[in-house]
């Protein structure tokens, strides 16, 4: 990151006319997504990450703030005139043209010499991997196919930044894995800023530099990949982005009692809402040693999930229902460490705790 | 029998297309070939020469009816395409019942419709009339029995069965195809331009077709409003089958018509190509 930006959104809010009442899909998000940056806006569907990425291509105005792109304001500029290009959803590639013309649309539309778009559109075929299919139709691709062509369609522009909407949302997994790479190895190659807006975090995770995790309108985190999965800012934050567990509580003398054991919370006092991951959970039948927290329970359910064990254990003060879920690697053999029924003990180091909001 | 069962569920289809379209077809291609009067009857004496005759004698009609067709239609293409358009990407909730405004006039019959405006473009009647009391018209402004009130009147006549096409075919345009023309920098009229009007083509295609046709071969409009210097084929077909019980030439006319007709759309579809509107339209 050069630390230039790319995309700046000043306090934007957007609001809506739904049936006579006034709908705030956007309540003021403010971003600064830098040049060449892989950023994701993360979220629940009607979060406002679409809404908000429209407003960076220009299909919509913001109600307030502004939009700039590098460093110019473009709040009020229509989106044929602004330098960044849009990957769709559902691709919305041109029924009526063949993968070429799609493909050189946007550079006939800015009457570049046609020996120049004759070798641009061709090397972008090349990167996207569809020399050779450039007569055919959309309607005649792989739901695969049609993303790289979508994808060239507006990488073939050069753009300042690429907005991508929920790109990979038709494909199937093992293809959606695959792109995930492709798009990551073509961002690379490109050294293009992409804004990619997706609701799965898993994607968010592999792809991004930068992620703002939103919900209902507002971001309620922006930082990289490791620093929301690890430290999460809200409680909503840590149940998006994976599995976690809450305990809440008031701590005392940086220990918080529950579930028959403690928690260790350093520096801690009073109410806390603490996170910690499944995978940091070590399960077991002994108490564990004092330096690590350790809660007490009963095994609910125990699903094997190939590459690990899942377990719901409820709590042995479980009158508050709470649950934990712990994964354990299948590492050695196929074999359960407990079993339905069975009273465990759950440990982790004290550095697995989170304290949201600390 | 399981593979038979598609083609006995279509037979009644079949049946009916074979009773009511190819037997009258049959029917009328033997009588445009045999000679005689009502009242000695007609005997098949394959006379090929009434298609000459026939041409020969009503080819200002014919040349004015496709005339008067093509105008009307251009006229109900223009006034149709933008109201299509509009319902289509304007219409938001209320599309149904700008839909439904404009079959409204439908629950009138056709014949009534027409008679209505003549009525109301009569020379003293209630609009003319007014004007013309009023000192806004000259006294011997008329619009019946002119060229442009029979165009006008199959243009009012035929007008939803251009729209109602053209509209379905734009409502499939997936409207994110056009936010993706303007991302790509195409201004407003360039993405209708090479992505709306293109994809509307199917709904234009059949529009032209299901206008132009009745419209062309429309003997009601010609007799309402026009004049004696207005007749269309239509009524000339219509006399002499029932004025003049005259069926070869009446039938030779119509197989003409109908020719004609058929080789217009073969170009128009041609020169359209087909092949994408037919692919669009599969789309």
């Amino acid at each position: 990151m050069t630390g230039l930006s790319a995309i700046e959104l000043e306090d934007v809010v957007k609001e809506y006319l739904s049936h006579g009442e006034v709908v705030q899909a956007v309540k003021g998000v403010t971003l600064d997504i830098a040049e060449g940056e892989f950023f994701s806006l993360l979220g629940p569907s009607g979060c406002g990450k679409t809404t908000t990425m429209r407003m960076v291509a220009g299909f919509e105005q913001p109600t307030k703030g502004l939009v700039k792109l590098h460093g110019q304001d473009v709040t009020n500029v229509p989106p044929n005139r602004r330098d960044v290009n849009m990957v769709f959803q559902s691709y919305a590639l041109f029924p009526h043209m063949s993968v070429w013309d799609n493909v050189a649309f946007g550079l006939k539309q800015k009457r570049t010499p046609a020996d120049e778009i004759r070798r641009r559109v061709g090397e972008m075929l090349e990167i996207v991997d569809l020399t050779g299919r450039e007569r055919r139709r959309p309607r005649e691709m792989s739901g695969g196919q049609q993303q790289r062509v979508a994808l060239a369609r507006a990488l073939v522009n050069r753009p300042r930044a690429l907005l991508l909407d929920e790109p990979l949302g038709a494909l199937d997994l093992k293809l959606r894995q695959a792109m995930q790479i492709e798009l990551k190895r073509i961002q690379r190659e490109v050294g293009i800023t992409f804004v990619y807006v997706t609701h799965d975090q898993g994607e968010a995770l592999t792809m991004s530099d930068r992620i703002a995790v939103m919900n209902d309108g507002l971001v309620e985190q922006l930082a990289d990949p490791r620093e929301i999965y690890e430290r999460p800012a809200t409680a909503f934050v840590a149940g998006f982005i994976g599995t976690s567990n809450l305990l809440t509580g008031a701590a005392a003398g940086g220990v918080l009692k529950v579930g028959g054991g403690r928690v260790l919370v350093p520096g801690h006092d009073g109410d806390v809402t603490v996170t910690v991951r499944p995978e940091k959970i070590t399960i077991g039948t002994e108490e564990p040693a004092p330096e690590l927290s350790g809660v007490r329970g009963t095994v609910a359910e125990v699903v094997y999930l190939g590459t690990y064990n899942s377990y719901a254990v409820n709590l042995a003060d479980g009158a508050d229902g709470t649950v934990i879920t712990v994964f354990e690697q299948n590492a050695h053999d196929a074999t359960a460490t407990a079993e339905r029924g069975d009273s465990v003990w759950l440990s982790w180091q004290a550095q697995h705790s989170y304290v949201i909001g600390s | 029998m399981r593979r038979l069962t598609p083609y006995l569920l279509a037979l009644p289809g079949w049946m009916w297309l074979a009773i009511f379209l190819v037997v009258p077809m049959a029917a009328m291609a033997s009588v445009s070939l045999q000679t005689g009067n009502a009242i000695d009857g007609f005997a098949m004496t394959f006379s090929f020469s009434n298609y000459g005759d026939a041409l020969s004698t009503y080819s200002t009609q014919l040349l004015r009816s496709l005339l008067y067709g093509g105008l009307a239609t251009v006229a109900m293409l223009l006034i149709g395409y933008p109201v299509a358009y509009w319902i289509a990407f304007r219409g938001g909730r209320r599309k149904s019942m700008y839909l439904f405004l404009l079959l409204l006039p439908f629950f009138v019959s056709f014949v009534l419709r027409t008679i209505s405006w003549n009525f109301l473009l009569a020379d003293n009647g209630i609009l003319f009339g007014t004007l013309k009391d009023w000192g806004l018209l000259p006294e011997g402004f008329h619009v019946l029995a002119t060229t442009f009130a029979v165009v006008g009147g199959l243009t009012y006549n035929f007008l939803p069965f251009m729209i109602l096409p053209i509209y379905v075919a734009l409502e499939r345009v997936d409207p994110r195809v056009v936010e993706a023309a303007q991302d790509l920098y195409a201004t407003r009229a360039a993405a209708f331009r090479r992505v709306v009007l293109p994809l509307s083509l199917p709904g234009v295609f059949a529009g032209v077709l299901m206008t132009f046709v009745p419209a062309t071969a429309d003997p009601v409009n010609a007799q309402i409003l026009g004049g004696t210097s207005n007749t269309m084929i239509g009524n000339i077909i219509q006399t002499e089958y029932l004025t003049n019980l005259d069926y070869p030439t009446a039938s030779a006319l119509s197989f003409t018509l109908m020719a004609i007709l058929l080789v217009g759309i073969f170009v128009y579809a041609k020169a359209l190509g087909t092949e994408n509107v037919l692919e669009a339209a599969a789309r």
